[in-house]
């Protein structure tokens, strides 16, 4: 059961949506395109389309999120999609029902696509290989390895605000180990075929086999590393990170990764500075910096609900022909 | 009582002469009373033409959870045994993390005679080296040896203080018990579900770097000189362990060392996909580690091939990959695993079949393993030419949790016979 095979059908049409891996650039592209006609709604009075109207849309989530949830909910809303949400840390699985269970009867009362996020890698891979026909899947995050929504809104913004893909430099900062978000950034960089993706950190948050498995040039200076690149991505640093002896402090964490003003100088003079949010400000970026002109992290918030728009209707089955009851 | 049995122009090899030959083997009461001619007097109640067929001491695994008592609903006494049975095993060797586990003589003597009762195969018990698996009080070892345990362990859980670790070892080594030992810091392991390579860094899982075993192998060794016990490592699964071993054993340490049989089989690229029958502990590691294992295998370092025999119900292995539970049902692909690499050059037929008979003896210092006149009738017969295919869903165990689904074998075990009862037969 390889990603590719699960991921789309007979006619290379979106089935789930679970990974960047295994998708091809020209489906990537189609995704940003789809997603660039959902934009313009945003901007009309009335912001609606009837694309999914009849269909229920679950947002499953087995971690908080309000950001992600958010956003799914207006996207799914705005295409008028009925939807669920589910705050499953607080019901099924504390009455120790399996996430089988759950998807079995939630397919039960006939919903037609999930957005879960979940704790352990490979979550929406499962739930995928079991659901039933006619039934998608759409990963909001599983565990440390992919959420590929938030890179695919990544992707469209650094589109927009560069146009081609493939003359740029990008680096990622930050905990690379940990982040599902920076694996799925990585795979749809190098999907569309970016000059060069650089990741930066201490070695305590990089993969042991980065470069090989990744494909990533790997820096643990951050002023080497953000030199003329023409985005920088900052990750979110988590508080546990400290308790588990991966860094000392926050203190020294922001004086050799922290984007400042100064060490922003560095990079290209029309450097994109990208966070997929919430900031730590004073941890990963100086407040000047996020505020600054070069950063486009609320661009990223408002293009998310066009991207995840673009996908869900991408990946929503036309009938529900052949699903049991 | 078994009955009386002539297996008839059976291909034996005799590792006096480093032949082959085809003779006569004749059983009653559960020994082999003779090799070649019917001995004078002796009737057979039954004879087994098998002619083509080579026979094998039964096979020994040092490594199988029966899962009872305890967990009855992963397997039992009855359901793993008869699986063995199929699989040609006719020893099986369980570690003491049952529940209750096996660190009181009365615990090892439920488990010896529910076997008695029911079992289709020797049902041999590893006793905890530390009550309760705590790490932290000694067994009465001398009393577990005396209830029939063949070694002491502490199976997957930690002895986190080494000063307990060497005295356990220097306990064990006053009872002249062997001390099984799973290599792994658990530190190191950090909850990690899968090895710590390019897969598991690419699919966000967890990972297990090596060091977790090779810190664990590089202590035991330290503790081992010292102490004067024989370590016995347990389903190895590094090149850097094999470097180790190598070293230590040339140094005259006693130490040895077994692979499960998977681990030869397959790497970390068959966990892509999220393929939940290869979440297993150790964890499925590089090509370079398995071909050094297989190296460790061919020259001598690895003397035996466990299955490493964990069956699940359906539910284990059902849910995301790092929230299933570790391990695979691997007593019925044991022997085709081994002969494959008789198939793939490696080692020739005598040496695998050494590898899970006169080797896991040895290992566990039991007085079997070879056709010999006067031993246990614990026979394996093999058509050897048969081509198969291995079927998850007609294995024997309870446990269907197997990676090896759809795989071609050859080499198929025809009959097995366990103190001279015929315990499988196609």
């Amino acid at each position: 059961m390889s990603a590719v095979n699960l991921q789309l059908d007979e006619n290379n049409k979106l089935r789930h949506f679970l990974s960047i891996e295994g998708l091809n650039r020209d489906l990537l592209l189609r995704i940003l395109d789809s997603s660039e006609s959902f934009i313009n709604i945003t901007d009309r009075s009335v912001k609606k389309v009837p694309a999914l109207r009849g269909k229920v849309i679950a947002n499953l989530f087995f971690e908080n999120s309000t950001r992600t949830r958010t956003t799914f909910e207006l996207a799914a809303k705005r295409l008028s999609a009925d939807v669920l949400n589910l705050n499953i840390s607080t019901s099924a699985t504390s009455k120790g029902e399996t996430l089988l269970d759950t998807l079995r009867n939630l397919e039960a009362m006939d919903v037609d696509m999930f957005v879960m996020r979940h704790g352990d890698s490979g979550a929406a891979h499962f739930l995928a290989s079991h659901a039933n026909p006619g039934v998608s899947i759409i990963n909001a995050g599983d565990g440390q390895h992919s959420h590929p929504t938030q890179a695919m809104l990544d992707m469209y913004t650094i589109r927009r605000v560069k146009g081609d893909f493939t003359p740029l430099r990008v680096a990622i900062v930050g905990d690379i180990l940990h982040s599902r978000v920076a694996r799925s950034q990585i795979m749809a960089l190098n999907t569309l075929g970016v000059s060069e993706v650089r990741v930066i950190a201490p070695r305590t948050l990089i993969p042991s086999y980065a470069r090989e498995s990744l494909g990533v040039h790997v820096y643990h200076d951050m002023d080497q590393g953000i030199r003329d690149v023409d985005v920088i991505i900052m990750l979110r640093l988590q508080k546990e990170r400290m308790s588990g002896a991966l860094l000392p402090s926050e203190h020294e964490y922001f004086q050799c990764y922290g984007l400042t003003e100064e060490r922003l100088q560095l990079a290209a003079a029309d450097v994109t500075v990208m966070h997929p949010g919430p900031i730590n400000r004073g941890v990963e970026m100086a407040t000047a910096v996020a505020d600054g002109n070069h950063s486009v992290i609320l661009q990223q918030v408002t293009y998310g609900i066009a991207v995840r728009m673009a996908i869900l209707s991408m990946a929503m089955q036309p009938s529900s022909a052949g699903r049991e009851v | 009582m078994s009955p009386t049995i002539s297996i008839l122009h059976a291909r034996l090899h005799d590792p006096s002469a480093d032949a082959e030959r085809v003779t006569d083997i004749h059983l009653s009461e559960g020994k082999i009373v003779a090799i070649g001619d019917t001995p004078a007097g002796f009737s057979a109640a039954q004879q087994i033409d098998a002619a083509g067929h080579y026979l094998i001491s039964g096979i020994i695994d040092l490594n199988t959870r029966l899962r009872e008592p305890g967990q009855e609903q992963k397997g039992t006494i009855i359901s793993e045994t008869t699986a063995a049975a199929r699989g040609g095993v006719t020893t099986v060797i369980c570690p003491p993390d049952t529940d209750p586990v096996i660190d009181t003589p009365a615990v090892a003597e439920l488990i010896r005679r529910r076997a008695k009762q029911s079992a289709q195969a020797r049902v041999l018990s590893v006793g905890a080296l530390t009550r309760g698996l705590a790490g932290e009080q000694l067994t009465e070892m001398a009393a577990l040896k005396s209830s029939g345990c063949i070694a002491v362990s502490n199976a997957r859980r930690p002895v986190r203080n080494n000063l307990i670790l060497k005295r356990a070892l220097e306990y064990a080594a006053t009872w002249q018990i062997p001390v099984f030992v799973n290599p792994l810091d658990h530190a190191l392991n950090n909850s990690g579900c899968a090895h710590d390579g390019r897969v598991a860094n690419r699919l966000g899982l967890p990972g297990i770097p090596c060091s977790a075993e090779t810190v664990a192998v590089a202590t035991m060794l330290e503790l081992a000189q010292e102490s004067g016990a024989h370590i016995h490592f347990q389903k190895i699964s590094t090149a850097r362990a094999v470097e180790m071993l190598h070293e230590a054993q040339i140094k005259g340490i006693h130490v040895t060392a077994d692979v499960a049989a998977h681990q030869l089989h397959l790497t970390e690229m068959d966990v892509d996909g999220f393929d939940s029958n290869c979440h297993l502990l150790p964890p499925l590691r590089t090509l370079a580690d398995r071909n050094a294992l297989r190296q460790g295998v061919a020259e001598g370092v690895i003397s035996a091939i466990c299955s490493g025999h964990e069956p699940h119900e359906a539910d284990a292995k059902l849910a995301p990959f790092p929230a299933t539970e570790p391990g695979i049902s691997a007593l019925e692909t044991l022997l085709p695993l081994t002969l494959r690499l008789v198939d793939e050059k490696l080692i020739d037929l005598p040496r695998a079949i050494a590898l899970l008979t006169s080797g896991p003896a040895e290992i566990a210092e039991l007085d079997s393993g070879r056709v010999t006149v006067g031993a246990d009738a614990d026979l394996c017969l093999i058509d050897l030419d048969r081509e198969w295919q291995f079927a998850a869903e007609n294995m024997l165990s309870a446990g269907h949790n197997t990676p090896f689904d759809g795989w071609e074998f050859k080499g198929y075990v025809t009959h097995t016979f366990f103190e001279g009862r015929m315990t499988w037969s196609e």
